[in-house]
């Protein structure tokens, strides 16, 4: 099961480091890990997502409780969450190809970002598995780059 | 109050209370060695190699209970100082290394002496610092010294750019620790605690598994307290020697790859676990599955992160040990312990004992001494009261085998990483952290070639130690897992081609002996400790003997080889007469283990590879 831990941290120098080096150290694989300031000064939440069938998940959150910089773990029940990733996807477009592509970022609500005479270029939000699905209707187009953010979660509701 | 940075560093540190620190100059540390030229109390301590800097604060933290310091230059002398601190941390021994840098605007270009001394040591610290500016300087050192010493004690690394040392500052006493993300659990959850004590009041064969942390806590009188109350047997693992008295009724011995039968056989029997500051290490459970396979486990421990890594416990307390076991010795008081559930279980450990005593054929020819005697003539000659340090490999396991362990921080030893070379430069900061204490290191013919170069930091620092060295001209523990396990194919472990060690020492302006009978061990070891300088002893022992018992690696506690002492070994301990001489079979001599004890029919035969994967001590 895949478990997304939201990790409030220190804003130092090093502190990035610390935390994918502990996990490189343990064994722990990340699956995605995304990072900016938070809501308190001085302060950085990061979304770590993590196999948890791979990893004992308490191991890697008690692990990650020892580095000094970091200040609190939470283990987001997916079903109290709401998550979103950022992906940036380029896709051939010559002649028919780009009415379908058209159609199928349409489909999920991207944007059509950049535009030549070869390729489409969308930017979709949503869940993880929103992007995967448009990544396997684009596949036959032919994909030529793809960048992803991974997501960033949040509990739905009060804290 | 306006002063340099340097000066910043030397105040801080005093008012940390910090007054020895070992270390070594260089270009970016002049400034700071400027400083310390001035200090009026932190004394500077000089060595003749960083990794006898960080063991020696190692050792005077160890010793003390105390923040080790140690300090080193930029690029080489940090990363000399790289093997120690890895040792103090998988030891949690409380050391605040500081490493000079290069000036800040030369970080990140390779700089003549530069090495990224934060990135390098990012695995091996509980926390470091860069400064980068000279105001954060009593900040940063009262946090580290804070860090280092509180929950689980760990090193922790300062990196200061020599422009922080030089520039002008404006010091101010720090006030409080801005520590967000670290507040170590020190209390135990109440109702754990409740639990822990019915159990142990209701368990028939308890088991106190005591680890380093009990020594590090404080809490070896709240252990004594409560294996009294409850008549439960203590065994300790290499970390945790002293923190229960090695004379006490109750004391098993050491547990684990080395330790006594008596240990390991109570450990497969118990129904019940105590493991209290102790972490499960691969060395004490040997095959994992196996290990205490009739017990249910409370496992006491300050770092949650220990808690559920190895062993699942069945009772989980996150907390010091010291504050911990004093509330189930007052939980367990309240319910009261029925007199005499345990007695039975006690007896059976008892006589474990009496049977299987640590072993060696104490029969010397003339010219054949037996390394184990040594440790026991140290034991006699100091009547126990002394510091041990030691080395690693066989002189090491016989130190935890043949000397009793009376008081806490009474043994000091490189458990986790098992690093070579530890045992000199830790007993030089033994001493200077207890100067009233007589010091003896423990040591072999491979380890102290390792850090010899400080007999001169002992002399010029005024430390007399005593170095005790176990010469067996082999790197022996390593040449016993060949012998065992490797058809005797003693591949690069003769070390016969050495100096004369008494003369060296000589050499060095300490004083040197070599010993080769019996009778002159007590005599040695005498006027060694006597001598008022720093001694080293040669004592030539026999060459292939083995440390027994054995649970060969990877192997279930109760599959140990070699357990089973002579004859005439057990009628002594059994109070008849000792046999004087001759006994039909010299199984501590050979290097063929002896009989495994009874009960271990499933044992298998030592000489099989499959069980030598992991590498030596
Ligand atoms: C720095 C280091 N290198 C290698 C080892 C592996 N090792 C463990 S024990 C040992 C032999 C030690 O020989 P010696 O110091 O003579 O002690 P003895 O076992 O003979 O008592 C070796 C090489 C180690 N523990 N540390
Ligand atoms: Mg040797």
């Amino acid at each position: 099961m895949k478990h997304i831990l939201s990790v409030l941290v220190e804003n130092k120098p090093g502190v990035l480091t610390r935390i994918a080096g502990l996990f490189a150290r343990r064994g722990f694989n990340i699956d995605s890990l995304a990072v900016g300031e938070s809501e308190k000064p001085g302060l950085s939440r990061m979304t770590i997502t993590i196999d948890g069938a791979e990893h004992p998940i308490d191991q890697v959150t008690k692990q990650l409780h020892k580095l000094i910089n970091v200040i609190k773990i939470r283990d987001l029940d997916p079903d109290l969450t709401i998550s979103a990733e950022l992906m940036l996807v380029k896709v051939r477009a010559e002649g028919d190809k780009r009415s379908e592509a058209l159609q199928i970022a349409e489909i999920f609500r991207a944007k059509i970002v950049d535009v030549d005479r070869n390729t489409l270029t969308l930017r979709v939000v949503g869940t993880t598995e929103k992007s995967e699905a448009l990544l396997e209707l684009l596949q036959p187009l032919g994909i030529v780059e793809i960048v992803r953010t991974g997501p960033i979660a949040i509990a739905r509701g009060r804290p | 109050m306006k002063m340099k940075g340097s000066e910043a560093i030397v105040a801080s540190l005093e008012a940390e209370g910090c007054d020895v620190a070992f270390g070594f100059p260089g270009g970016v540390m002049i400034p700071l060695y400027d400083a310390l030229m001035d200090a009026r109390k932190l004394r500077h301590i000089l060595v003749r190699h960083e990794q006898g800097a960080v063991h020696a604060a190692d050792g005077y933290a160890r010793a003390t209970g105390k923040v080790g310091v140690c300090m080193a230059t930029s690029g080489p002398g940090a990363t000399n100082l790289v093997t120690g601190i890895a040792n103090a941390y998988l030891d949690s021994v409380p050391i605040v290394a500081l490493t000079g840098q290069v000036r800040g605007d030369l970080i990140g270009t390779d700089a003549f002496q530069e090495a990224d001394t934060t990135g390098i040591t990012l695995p091996i610290v509980k926390h470091s610092y860069l400064v980068t500016d000279p105001a954060d300087i009593p900040q940063v050192i009262h946090e580290a010294f804070h860090i280092a010493g509180t929950g689980r004690p760990g090193p922790v690394l300062i990196d200061l750019p020599v422009n922080i040392s030089l520039a002008e500052m404006n010091y101010r006493e720090p006030t409080g620790f801005d520590l967000p993300g670290y507040k170590p659990t020190v209390e135990g959850h109440t109702k754990q605690i409740r639990a822990a004590a019915r159990a142990l009041v209701d368990a028939e064969r308890p088991v106190l598994y005591a680890g380093g942390g009990v020594i590090s806590a404080g809490a070896s009188p709240e252990l004594l307290e409560l294996a009294e109350m409850l008549q439960a047997p203590v065994t300790c693992t290499l970390m945790g020697l002293g923190g229960f008295p090695g004379t006490h009724q109750l004391f098993l011995g050491m547990l684990g790859m080395h330790g006594s039968v008596a240990s390991n056989y109570a450990i497969h029997e118990c129904d019940l676990l105590v493991a209290v500051g102790a972490r499960f290490d691969d060395r004490v459970t040997g095959k994992l599955s196996a290990f205490a396979p009739h017990a249910e486990v409370i496992h006491i421990d300050v770092d949650p992160a220990e808690i559920g890594k190895n062993v699942r416990p069945f009772i989980p307390i996150v907390g010091d040990a010291q504050h911990v076991l004093a509330r189930i010795v007052d939980e367990v008081k309240a319910l009261g312990p029925e007199p005499g559930r345990t007695a039975d279980w006690v007896a059976r450990t008892e006589q474990r004992k009496e049977e299987f005593p640590f072993h060696y054929d104490e029969e010397m020819q003339e010219g054949e001494l037996a390394p184990q005697y040594v440790i026991e003539q140290i034991d006699e000659v100091t009547g126990g009261d002394c510091i041990v340090c030691t080395d690693v490999g066989q002189n090491q396991m016989w130190a935890t085998q043949y000397f009793k362990y009376r008081f806490p921080r009474q043994f000091i030893s490189s458990g986790g990483l098992g690093t070579m070379g530890f045992g000199l430069p830790s007993a030089i900061g033994a001493k200077i952290g207890r100067p009233d204490k007589t010091v003896v290191d423990i040591t072999g013919d491979g380890g102290f070639q390792m850090t010899m170069q400080e007999m001169t930091t002992a002399i010029c620092a005024d430390a007399p130690i005593v170095v005790a060295m176990l010469n067996n001209g082999y790197l022996g523990m390593v040449r016993q897992w060949q012998d065992l396990f490797w058809e005797k194919r003693y591949s690069a472990t003769c070390i016969t081609a050495q100096p004369d060690f008494a003369k060296l020492a000589d050499a060095f302006g300490a004083v040197g002996m070599k010993v080769t009978e019996r009778d002159e061990v007590a005599d040695a070891l005498r006027e060694a400790i006597a001598c008022g300088r720093p001694a080293l002893i040669d004592f030539r022992v026999r060459q292939e003997e083995n440390v027994f018992p054995m649970v060969p690696s990877g192997q279930s506690l109760d599959e140990m080889i070699g357990g089973h002492a002579p004859k005439k070994r057990r009628a002594k301990a059994a109070g008849g007469t000792p046999a004087a001489g001759k006994t039909a079979t010299p199984a501590g001599r050979s290097t063929k283990p002896a009989a495994a004890p009874p009960g271990n029919e499933a044992a298998a035969p030592p000489g099989k590879k499959a069980g030598a994967k992991g590498g030596a001590s």
